[in-house]
């Protein structure tokens, strides 16, 4: 169904990821952007935690074999289907031997390619998703190579492949296209908060942190102002999840991300909400973030929005759909 | 037993700490709670620390609050895990270009590699927990006499089926990865099989011993 004729540096089969092993050493895995990777998978009829790829680096090249449907969400990488643009958010359907092609990302980081009836990988642990430490699940364990062939799945309702309805597309959250030149990201402050005196815990909320190229689906390394611990910083191994930022004994911290480790030893300075990890997630190098104090209910308040927007969109498919 | 401190890790986790410092019984404890906690309506993931237990739960179906209520009566009524893990033998290649650092061992130990064997392979350890990655396991139980810093310069790639010594801790590396612990030794044994049910050789609460199938000194 799709070949891969160029492979960008590391392009990975991901889903919503794996819960339930975590006790093993099991990371999460799955997209960085689930808010992007289940918009993708609405636009071409598949539930939203249908298997995609992942590209984080351009440019790619991959050629589609069969028909189906296929949508892009997520950053802008000046995609062109058959050398006509694509944009994202956009679901079209491809013939057999078309080309899809993404450049360098204009904007965001992280793009999603959905196709009808989601990438057929094996699932291992309860996910599609690549888990590239370990090497297993999506493609065999590995990032995407050129030469690697693809299937999709059949599509989990046949009345739903939209064969009928032309090329259409929504308008993404709207920050997605947010341009400030700082991003603002909401954290709950951590279990190890009151480790850091007044002035550090100030130096954490004020200053605008650089996001790293050291970053990768593990972590997100910021630099900016040492944050200081006020006291003995080795705690006993406790477990960790995506959005908590770690406070390594260098002062620069560290926020996990989906392939994060399961447990670690760092004073958590705080916790990014899970809702915010989709857009840290589309954070170029070298940008900034600046962290801005939540709580909970806060939290849980963005996690609904995010939820009845992605059931607008859902609801909206229905009316794609041809009559029965 | 100690009193233990519920704290949030986000708007998704709980973390139960009991302030102890790395004991048996209460990592006894904690496994029972574990076992329970799993069970529980939309907990996602329950995940024993060194001394601590962390719970993720889904934040739009669970309350946090009463789930926290759950845990701090569940350590309150908590009694030691009757469970006695699996008894698991790995056989180890000890020395060699199988344990590189056997004789930095030896060197910052004063004992023979021979002795260091000896004493490796003569402990029982316990799996306290599984972290960092799939099938790491934190043993506790390593001769004291044993203990021996970490390399100044970790390695960037650790072989898989690594055995070494790290401070005061012992373990084996499930896969290849950057490290700096001394390694000793060698076992071909496939900790982790995501193929396999469950997909870990190891577990919280079993009992491991080295068996030298090998000692080249």
């Amino acid at each position: 169904m799709i070949k891969i004729l160029r492979a960008g540096r590391i392009n990975s089969i991901q889903d919503m990821g794996r819960s339930g092993f975590r006790h093993l050493g099991i990371c999460q895995s799955g997209a960085l952007d689930r808010t992007a990777l289940a918009i993708a998978n609405l636009l071409v009829g598949n539930p939203s935690d249908a298997a995609a790829i992942e590209f984080t680096l351009g440019p790619c090249e991959l050629a589609f074999t069969a028909d189906g449907r296929i949508a892009l969400g997520g950053a802008d990488f000046a995609a062109t289907l058959d050398h006509k643009p694509l944009p994202s958010w956009w679901s079209v359907r491809v013939r057999a031997g078309q080309i899809l092609r993404l450049n360098a990302a204009r904007h965001g980081m992280r793009a999603y390619l959905a196709i009808a009836g989601g990438i057929d990988a094996a699932p291992q642990l309860g996910s599609r998703a690549t888990d590239l430490q370990a090497g297993f699940g999506g493609h065999g364990g590995c990032a995407l190579k050129e030469g690697d062939s693809l299937t999709a799945g059949a599509p989990d309702d046949p009345t739903a492949a939209l064969h009928g309805a032309a090329s259409f597309g929504i308008r993404p959250p709207s920050w997605y296209e947010d341009d400030a030149e700082t991003l603002a990201i909401r954290v709950i402050p951590g279990p190890e908060y009151e480790l850091f005196t007044q002035a550090t815990q100030k130096t954490f909320w004020n200053s605008n942190w650089t996001l790293t190229p050291q970053s990768n689906r593990m972590g997100f390394r910021l630099s900016g102002p040492e944050l200081k611990i006020k006291k003995g910083s080795d705690l006993l191994s406790h477990g960790v999840l995506p959005g908590v930022i770690q406070v390594p004994p260098a002062g620069q911290p560290i926020v996990l991300m989906a392939d994060a480790q399961t447990t670690g030893g760092y004073p958590k300075i705080g916790v990014v909400i899970s809702a915010d990890l989709a857009r840290l997630a589309q954070l170029r190098f070298n940008r900034t973030i600046q962290f801005v104090e939540c709580d909970a209910a806060q939290a849980r308040e963005e996690l609904r929005r995010d939820a009845s927007y992605l059931q607008q969109i859902e609801t909206a498919m229905h009316w794609l759909r041809p009559a029965k | 037993m100690t009193q233990a401190v519920i704290q949030a890790l986000g708007e998704s986790a709980l973390i139960l700490n009991t302030g102890a410092s790395a004991t048996l019984d209460c990592q006894q404890r904690l496994w029972a709670i574990a076992a329970k906690a799993a069970h529980w309506p939309h907990v996602r993931d329950v995940v024993p620390g060194m001394n601590n237990l962390t719970i993720l739960f889904d934040p739009l179906a669970a309350d946090a609050e009463q789930l926290a209520d759950k845990l701090q009566n569940a350590w309150d009524a908590a009694s030691v895990s009757q469970k006695t893990g699996r008894k698991i033998e790995i056989p180890v290649t000890y020395g060699g270009a199988s344990g590189p650092d056997l004789e930095e061992v030896a060197r910052h130990t004063g004992l023979s590699p021979a002795e260091i064997v000896k004493r490796h392979t003569a402990a029982e350890y316990i799996v306290y927990f599984i972290g960092f990655q799939p099938g790491f396991p934190y043993l506790g139980g390593l001769d004291p006499q044993l203990a021996t810093p970490r390399r100044s310069q970790p390695r960037l790639v650790v072989p898989a089926g690594s055995v070494g010594i790290g401070g005061s801790q012992t373990g084996i590396y499930p896969a290849a990865s950057p490290g700096g612990w001394q390694l000793i030794g060698h076992s071909a044994l496939r900790l982790f099989d995501p193929a396999a049910n469950p997909p870990t050789l190891l577990q919280p609460g079993d009992r491991v011993r080295f068996v030298a199938s090998e000692v080249i000194a």
